[in-house]
């Protein structure tokens, strides 16, 4: 049984992975990696990782992915056709593409060799063996409270820092993609309503958002009014 | 299933996910393939951890998982900026850094 479920999941996985490489939409690679990641977390929970197996059901599968999805329908599937329509155009193609594909193609299979020649040529016996003995239990190996107990006494500065990490990489996001003043073209509104000194560009009301083009017309009134 | 056939599955998955890295052109397929990559490597832990029987693997992927949720949100992050600037979206256009 156990036997069926893996070749079913290692099926899976590595399916899920060519389309990834493979397909042209970026779009479609994301789907792929979300049927890619949910075989992945099958031969996680085969492995006894039940806690690692929901985390990344839910965690990537779902949160990281879905910022993927958001991140592919923002920029588009255009960016894929830049270098296709390049080529295509005959002009501005790097120098021996499809020779750097196919090298590119060459090391990975000898990436491939070499790992397999490491990891399946290795003498060590416990590699064909089926792991050490695990009984069920509420605490044992695998469960929640077993990764937790961990996390939270032995491996607690590791914890700490992946906490910073995570604040930094936040903060990092936020700068990184935030809209700056210079980069975009000036705002249309051409006049300075007294709820701009109150708050914040950009914020505020949708009421306001929407009766936007009502309140400039009536501030270039009033503006034209100062000015005379 | 014996230990060896995961290890075989990982080393197929990071080997996918390097040729990945190589070939694709669109940054965010090349930050996808790089997920490959860590997968790779999260199921090679995860294998070894069962073959000892202890949860030091386990907790090593789950901080792989943490620095793959980093690195996911800055690399976004970039596209999102390099997309505002109206630069190509293609690694081989994008050459600012090189001076």
């Amino acid at each position: 049984m156990s036997a069926v479920l893996f070749f079913i999941a290692a099926i899976g996985v590595i399916a899920g992975a060519v389309g990834v490489v493979v397909l042209r939409n970026p779009f479609y690679s994301v789907l792929a990696l979300v049927c890619h990641l949910i075989f992945l977390a099958v031969l996680f929970l085969l492995l006894r990782a039940e806690f690692v197996a929901a985390v990344q059901v839910v965690v990537y599968a779902g949160a990281v992915m879905v910022l993927y999805v958001f991140v592919v329908a923002y920029v588009g599937g255009e960016g894929t056709t830049i270098g296709e329509r390049l080529r295509g155009a005959g002009n501005g193609a790097p120098p021996g593409g499809s020779a750097l594909r196919l090298g590119g193609a060459i090391l990975g299979g000898a990436l491939l060799v070499e790992l397999m020649i490491a990891l399946l040529g290795t003498g060590l016996e416990a590699t064909s063996g089926y792991g050490a003995g695990y009984v069920s239990g509420p605490r044992t190996y695998g469960t929640p409270a077993f990764i937790g107990k961990l996390l939270l006494t032995r491996f607690l500065l590791a914890f700490e820092l992946a906490s910073f990490l995570l604040l930094i990489a936040a903060v990092g996001g936020v700068v990184l993609a935030c809209r700056r003043g210079g980069l975009e073209e000036e705002d249309d509104r051409a006049t300075l309503t007294p709820l701009d000194l109150l708050r914040p560009r950009g914020t505020g009301t949708t009421a306001e958002g929407v009766g936007s083009s009502a309140l400039s017309a009536r501030g270039l009134e009033s503006g034209s009014r100062y000015g005379s | 299933m014996s230990i060896a056939w995961y290890l075989a599955v990982s080393a197929i998955v990071f080997s996918l996910g390097a040729l990945g890295v190589m070939t694709r052109r669109n940054p965010l397929v090349v930050l996808l393939c790089l997920e490959l990559m860590l997968n790779g490597g999260n199921l090679a832990l995860i294998a070894f951890s069962r073959m000892w029987g202890n949860g030091d693997g386990q907790i090593l992927a789950i901080v792989v998982m943490t620095v793959a949720a980093c690195e996911v949100c800055i690399g976004l992050g970039m596209i999102v900026a390099i997309y505002r600037r109206h630069l190509p979206i293609d690694v081989d256009e994008l050459r600012e850094l090189q001076g």
